[in-house]
């Protein structure tokens, strides 16, 4: 095992492929799922919850990241398609559906939405594309609403808990598993899509839609899929968030959740499958801590508690506006210099 | 014998403008074509149609037999024609090897199930394209820029970029449009070289649109040239050379210079 090679000795091209260069970056990645996966052994439900969160998010940012990030198509209706995926979960585990089922075909019916809501990308880019998926937004979000109300009143879909033969997959620990499972899979096909002709034609359409047209690509073709793979993984991140929560309702598929995602992404780095995974982590973490901080500071200042609570979206703000000054390319492009500069470490060749 | 490209009649316009009048061209199997005029001739534009970036608004474009009049740009690439374009138009922020590999994305025939897998098929695939795409590296003398991100590279080496991103999609028919815009001389030697070497050792039907007239008269067979949209003179380049329109068209009336 070799450390870090400084050079490239790859003598077939199947090595240069590889999603690890060399075998540090597989031990460092299977100690972290190890260590990952003893959590809820010592942790408490709450902490353990709060990385459930985290893992939810990376689903989700990682589907934006391949829409956004890879094929340059801005989406404001992530939210949705994750809210979408949430309820069909509901319907479907209310139904008796286990949930190793329920997960995919909630996935499958946000991607057929996400699709139908990809259209207007034939025709218009940017700005207005942004505009024509804040109508996704605002239409799923207006379905949602009409179904929390439905028979007169509020009642919000309860989801029953994941079981697995007899196995209840209870919220507080196992259900963890199944969450770290998922974003795991998640990464790892995301990574495999960025090293092939799929991702790559993503990548061709972002920098120069005509050439890519020129070099045999169907332009509104792989748009679509493109919408619809990133709504899969929102669908897939709304069903893990249904089963996490127990309850599904309209309030936690807002505008500002898409919003989120997007300072996921942008905080993280645009394009980059670590840069999704950094950014899901800041953004759920963000709000917990500032959460832990108040509670500290109320027992010197008893007003710190309320002050915190407002402060959350000024801080937010302030975040994303910090790294658009200072770190455009996002976490994982500050980490990719770290590496370089370990390369050949200590010395200065 | 039926022609590999045959366009007749093309009529193109923007609004009042006519870019195209009554375009009739023609190219055989493993010829090199050039087509010159003044700036403003209409000579993107043509290739534009062909590539099907625009959509005339009358006349017939076949190739091989197929009617490719209108077809969208990546079904017409799929038939077998590749360009280059004038403006470099490579993925910027992608590095060489990947603008080639992207190239190959007719020829790679895996579906989403094996991406997200990367195991079997398209690993294997993928493997034996990166094979190909070495070939194409070697052949326009990139090697030393593989892993270097486009947008980094010099001008004159993008336009070698550009032009083996082409040559990757395996194309019968090459439309090179304006290949050595902006070269020193001896870039321009070596890109003559390539253009060449891709017609004869490859037998790739090139049509070359050039404004260095000592290229076109060197590398190609046959030369039309285009002045306002119209095909004014065509033949073998020595000829067309002599042709006083040719000449009133590039150097202006000399009745004119009179009165």
């Amino acid at each position: 095992m070799q450390f870090s090679a400084c050079g490239n000795y790859k003598t077939r091209y199947v090595d240069e492929a590889t999603i690890f260069p060399n075998d540090t970056g597989r031990v460092l990645v299977a100690v972290l799922l190890l260590f990952l996966a003893t959590l809820p052994l010592w942790l408490s439900p709450y902490l353990v919850f709060v990385f459930t969160l985290i893992g939810i998010f990376i689903v989700g940012a990682v589907g934006l990241n391949i829409l956004t990030g890879s094929t340059g198509q801005i989406s404001l209706g992530h939210s949705a398609f994750m809210g979408l995926g949430a309820y069909a979960t509901g319907l479907l585990a209310q139904a008796g559906l286990p949930f190793w089922l329920a997960i995919p075909v909630a996935g499958a019916v946000a991607a057929a939405a996400g699709a139908f809501f990809g259209i207007p990308s034939l025709r218009v880019k940017g700005l207005y594309l942004a505009l024509a998926t804040l109508a996704a937004q605002v239409i799923l979000q207006f379905a949602f609403n009409l179904f929390d109300s439905r028979g007169g009143g509020t009642s919000y879909l309860s989801v029953p808990q994941a079981t697995l033969g007899g196995l209840v997959l209870d919220r507080e620990r196992l259900f963890y598993y199944v969450v770290l499972v998922t974003a795991v899979l998640a990464v790892f096909a995301a990574l495999n899509l960025f090293r092939t002709r799929i991702g790559r034609a993503f990548t061709a359409i972002r920098d120069n839609d005509r050439a890519a047209a020129a070099m045999g690509i169907n332009v509104f073709a792989y748009k679509l899929l493109s919408f619809s793979i990133s709504a899969f993984y929102a669908g897939v991140a709304g069903a893990l968030w249904a089963y996490a929560s127990g309850v599904v309702s309209a309030e936690r598929f807002t505008l500002l959740l898409s919003v989120e995602y997007l300072a996921m992404i942008i905080v993280g780095g645009l394009g980059s499958v670590l840069g999704s995974i950094l950014g899901a982590t800041v953004i759920t973490v963000l709000p917990e801590g500032l959460r832990v901080a108040a509670d500290y500071m109320s027992q010197v200042l008893p007003q710190a508690t309320h002050l915190f609570l407002a402060m959350r979206f000024a801080v937010f703000g302030l975040i994303i506006v910090g790294f658009l000054m200072l770190e455009p390319q996002g976490l994982a492009d500050r980490w990719r210099v770290i590496k370089t500069y370990f390369n050949t470490w200590p010395f200065r060749y | 014998m039926s022609h590999q490209l045959e366009v007749a009649g093309l009529n193109l316009s923007f609004g009042g403008l006519r870019a195209l009048v009554d375009v009739n061209l023609h190219v055989d199997a493993g010829e090199l074509v050039a087509v010159i005029g003044p700036n403003g001739a209409g000579k993107t534009s043509l290739i534009n149609c062909i590539n099907g970036f625009y959509r005339p608004q009358a006349g017939t474009i076949t190739f091989e037999g197929y009617n490719i009049t209108r077809q969208p740009p990546h079904v017409i690439a799929g038939r077998g024609i590749a360009r280059a374009f004038q403006n470099v138009e490579l993925f910027r922020g992608m590095t060489v090897l990947e603008n080639l590999t992207l190239a190959r994305h007719l020829h790679l025939r895996y579906g989403v199930a094996h991406a997200l897998a990367y195991y079997g098929r398209a690993q294997a695939e993928e493997a034996a394209n990166r094979r190909f795409v070495e070939e194409i590296l070697d052949f326009m003398e990139l090697e030393p820029y593989r892993h270097k991100v486009v947008g980094t590279l010099a001008y004159g080496i993008q336009k070698r970029v550009e032009m083996a991103r082409a040559l990757c999609l395996e194309p019968k028919l090459l439309l090179l449009d304006e290949p050595m815009a902006g070269m020193t001389v001896a870039e321009k030697e070596d890109m003559a070289r390539f253009i060449m070497d891709v017609n004869e050792e490859r037998g790739t039907s090139i049509i070359l649109i050039e404004h260095d007239l000592h290229v076109v008269m060197d590398l190609s067979s046959r030369v039309y040239v285009l002045n306002f949209g119209q095909v004014i003179a065509s033949g073998r380049p020595a000829e067309v050379a002599r042709d006083p329109r040719v000449i009133e068209a590039y150097l202006g009336d000399e009745a004119g210079v009179a009165s």
